[in-house]
């Protein structure tokens, strides 16, 4: 009696978690939570990919214009992915692109950005990962749409596709 | 083009072998004898030989740089080394998996060649549970990933193997970690046939010990090898970082180790069977649980090859077919332990194996939420977290204080009922360990109770198993080295996280760079031609706090077709520490960034994980006393 309950328990969690994961095989990689308070974005100190010297972000986010915070490796395979999208976002005038550089091996990332082209104004190391903590970000990759009062308007997890680019496109006019 | 089509067919073939070898092994099993039909080995043979042939075509058109075939069109190029070329046959998902077939029908023919002096009816059902595994993986590769899709019109070259794969660790660090891996499926096959036949027994114990050894074996070493890429290649500057996929590698080996010592107790005392049982299930269910999270795209990992839902899905429902078969075998057939034999004696080697036991199913459980608990937190209400480091350090290292200390006491005791024999000189040892530790930990750290605390359980063991190798006189050996490697790995792991130090900054030519514990001396450059790229070598002299210098050659390198430029960083070992650095240019300027990592004992992680599994070989190929 004891046995035949125990089996019972033991099945229905395991179809519990065969739910769950045939679940998430068909949830989309991409998600764009709702920011519920907007939040202004982080003061803090970086370091630049280019010449390593340290950037305040006021002036990171100096001029009056659209912000992405796009966080990328060049070990994430979905960034490579997003790579051409970042790349047709960084002909639009009204946009920077500041590409944030999350735990990586510098030559590694030197090889993806040359091999893929730099869609980035500028692109800032977070060896660590705390920076894009800061920012409240979930993983690789990441975006965030930041406007002209320096306040994250939306953020979106994994990679950026068409659609999103539209809607960007919409934001920012 | 031609070793395309024979790699396709031959895999068919395989396929179809499968199903004779199931018609064939039911027909024996109710024949009368005590030895298995000679047809079944020989079409397990042929099953074998197939997979080989199918493999080695699709390694064939790897060489050949075959682009017709899309496997070789999408993960190569000709200008690879052949090494690369070589290794990109399991560098991509298609190929890994057919590497699967191939080490699931090798080892299930190894196993009926060694088991005939097993019971007949036990090694039929083995292999009948192995071939539904054997089936699934074949139409898993058939139906969804196959090797061997045709491309026409033919490219003329490939997109070529990812950079970052291309590293002589990685390259074996694949079918090392598989021989660990579906080595599990044989435990998992056999301990199933052994429950319905009721033999979970201390012969079938010994039986099983040295497929346990062999799988525990590779899968060390295949770990260790992810970890030495990780470290040398990915420059993520250390050597694990509990990323989900180290963790789904690791999963298996905690229960692979508990069932280890389970059944080092099933054939002496013919106990724990539900542990030995229910363990190799669930280290099989684990290693399919980490190939279904890998392949599948749940997680997004450097190992995700690519994201095809019809795969995952695939991979999802036929683990539960195989988790609801070895369930459904064991509930149905699986009697318990005789009650009265259960009961240990709290001071016995049992008991410590047993405590053992719980301290890998914490770890298992700790691993396993941090892995598995973003994906349904996400699923449930789309709320994203992610699991880092400090959970795993702050959840495991603690206890493993206690572990350490049962390591070097459990292996003291004696089977059955036993008494704790020569308390003084373990309390000298213990005492020796906590003041060496004192002393070392005092200058370096601030927590210094806690490291104080955690480097002298790791002394102690050091200390105990050192002792043993030399006054037992290798009566144990196996375990002592075992265990003295594992004390070695956590003592280095613990200095080389405390004593790491990294500096980074802009120098030029013959400017020297002073900082606290000493200096960097950039002496000059040089430019070298080689037929596939020009490179810049930095000379830099460094010098120590001992004013002892080390000379290291980064270099930079400008390869033309096309134009790529990489850092080689030069890494100078010796048996105290590392010494990395690596250089790059700055833009339009004079200046090169340098980064200088000095990594002590990083050596000895990988010397400790190899006399771990040196241990597991000892203990392998040890005759049996009696």
């Amino acid at each position: 009696m004891k046995n035949n309950f125990s089996l019972l328990i033991i099945i229905t969690f395991l179809i519990f978690c065969f739910v769950i994961f045939y679940k998430g095989l068909n949830n989309s990689n991409t998600y764009a939570p709702k920011v519920k308070n907007i939040k202004s974005i982080p003061v803090f100190d970086a370091k630049d990919f280019n010449s390593s010297a340290y950037l305040n972000s006021q002036k990171i986010f100096g001029e009056d214009t659209f912000y992405i915070v796009n966080i990328w490796a060049s070990w994430c395979v979905p960034c490579r992915k997003e790579h051409p999208l970042l790349m047709k976002l960084s002909k639009n005038q009204s946009i920077r692109l500041i590409g944030l550089n999350y735990r990586d091996n510098f030559d590694n990332a030197k090889k993806f950005i040359n091999e893929f082209g730099n869609p980035y104004s500028q692109i800032l190391i977070d060896n660590d990962g705390t920076l894009s903590v800061e920012f409240g970000a979930y993983g690789v990759p990441e975006s965030f749409i930041i406007d002209k009062n320096k306040k994250i308007l939306k953020k979106i997890i994994g990679p950026i596709n068409e659609e999103i680019v539209e809607e960007i496109k919409l934001l920012i006019k | 083009m031609l070793a395309n089509q024979i790699g396709y067919y031959s895999l068919i073939l395989g396929f179809l072998f499968s199903f004779l070898l199931c018609g064939i092994s039911i027909k024996d099993f109710n024949r009368s004898g005590n030895q298995i039909s000679q047809n079944i080995l020989s079409i397990s043979f042929l099953q074998l030989v197939f997979v080989i042939v199918s493999f080695f075509s699709l390694v064939l058109s790897f060489i050949n740089s075959d682009f017709s075939n899309e496997t070789v069109f999408n993960n190569s190029h000709t200008t690879k080394p052949l090494f690369y070329k070589i290794s990109g046959t399991w560098g991509n998902h298609e190929g890994s998996l057919l590497l699967w077939l191939l080490v699931l029908t090798l080892f299930i023919f190894l196993f009926l060649i060694k088991s005939r002096e097993q019971p007949k009816k036990y090694r039929i059902l083995t292999l009948l549970f192995q071939q539904v595994i054997i089936i699934g993986f074949f139409l898993f590769v058939l139906m969804t990933s196959n090797p061997f899709n045709y491309l026409f019109p033919i490219p003329t070259e490939g997109l070529g193997l990812n950079p970052i794969l291309q590293d002589p660790a990685l390259a074996i660090h694949p079918p090392i970690l598989y021989l660990g891996y579906v080595g599990t499926s044989i435990i998992f096959s056999s301990s199933l046939a052994a429950v319905t036949q009721n033999y979970v027994s201390k012969e079938w114990g010994r039986h099983i010990k040295k497929w346990v050894l062999v799988s525990w074996v590779f899968l060390t070493i295949g770990i260790m090898l992810g970890s030495i890429w990780a470290y040398y290649e990915l420059g993520w500057g250390g050597f694990w970082f509990w990323d989900p996929v180290e963790n789904i590698s690791l999963m298996p080996w905690l229960t692979l180790t508990a069932l280890l010592h389970c059944i080092i107790v099933l054939e002496r005392r013919a106990v724990l069977t539900s542990w030995v049982v229910i363990l190799s299930i669930t280290t099989f269910t684990l290693s399919m649980c980490g190939t279904f999270l890998v392949r599948s795209g749940i997680l997004n990992s450097v190992h995700t090859f690519a994201n095809d839902p019809t795969r995952g899905i695939f991979i999802l429902i036929f683990l539960f077919i195989l988790i609801f078969l070895s369930l459904g075998v064991f509930f149905l057939f699986h009697k318990e332990d005789n009650k009265s034999k259960n009961n240990f004696f709290w001071l016995s080697r049992e008991t410590s194996i047993l405590i053992n036991n719980w301290f890998m199913m914490y770890f298992l459980s700790v691993v396993l939420i941090g892995t598995v608990y973003p994906i349904f937190l996400d699923i449930i209400s789309s709320e994203k977290i992610s699991v880092g480091t400090p959970f795993y350090v702050k959840l495991i290292v603690p206890f493993l204080i206690p572990l350490l200390l049962f390591m070097s006491l459990g292996p003291r005791l004696k089977w059955i009922k036993s008494k704790i024999e020569n308390k003084n000189s373990l309390i000298i040892t213990f005492m020796i360990s906590v003041m060496l530790s004192f002393f070392i930990i005092k200058n370096l750290t601030t927590d210094l109770l806690f490291y104080t605390a955690l480097v002298s359980a790791a002394f102690f063991l050091f200390f105990t198993t050192v002792k043993e190798l030399f006054i037992k006189k290798f009566n144990n050996a196996a375990q002592s080295v075992a265990h003295f490697g594992f004390s070695l790995l956590i003592l280095s792991i613990l200095f080389n996280s405390i004593l790491s130090s990294e500096i980074i900054t802009n120098i030029k030519i013959g400017e020297k760079y002073i900082y606290s514990k000493g200096e960097i001396f950039f002496k000059k450059t040089e430019e070298r031609k080689e037929s596939n790229f020009n490179s810049i070598i930095g000379y830099f002299e460094i010098k120590d706090e001992n004013e002892k210098t080390v000379e290291l050659k980064p270099e930079i390198r400008i390869y033309n077709q096309p134009v790529i430029i990489t850092s080689e960083a030069d890494i100078k070992t010796t048996l105290l520490e590392d010494k990395f650095l690596v250089m790059n240019f700055v833009k339009g300027d004079e200046y090169f960034n340098i980064r200088y990592q000095v990594k002590p004992f990083m050596i000895w992680i990988w010397i400790s994980v190899l006399l771990l599994s040196f241990g597991g070989l000892m203990s392998l190929f040890k005759k049996y006393e009696k």
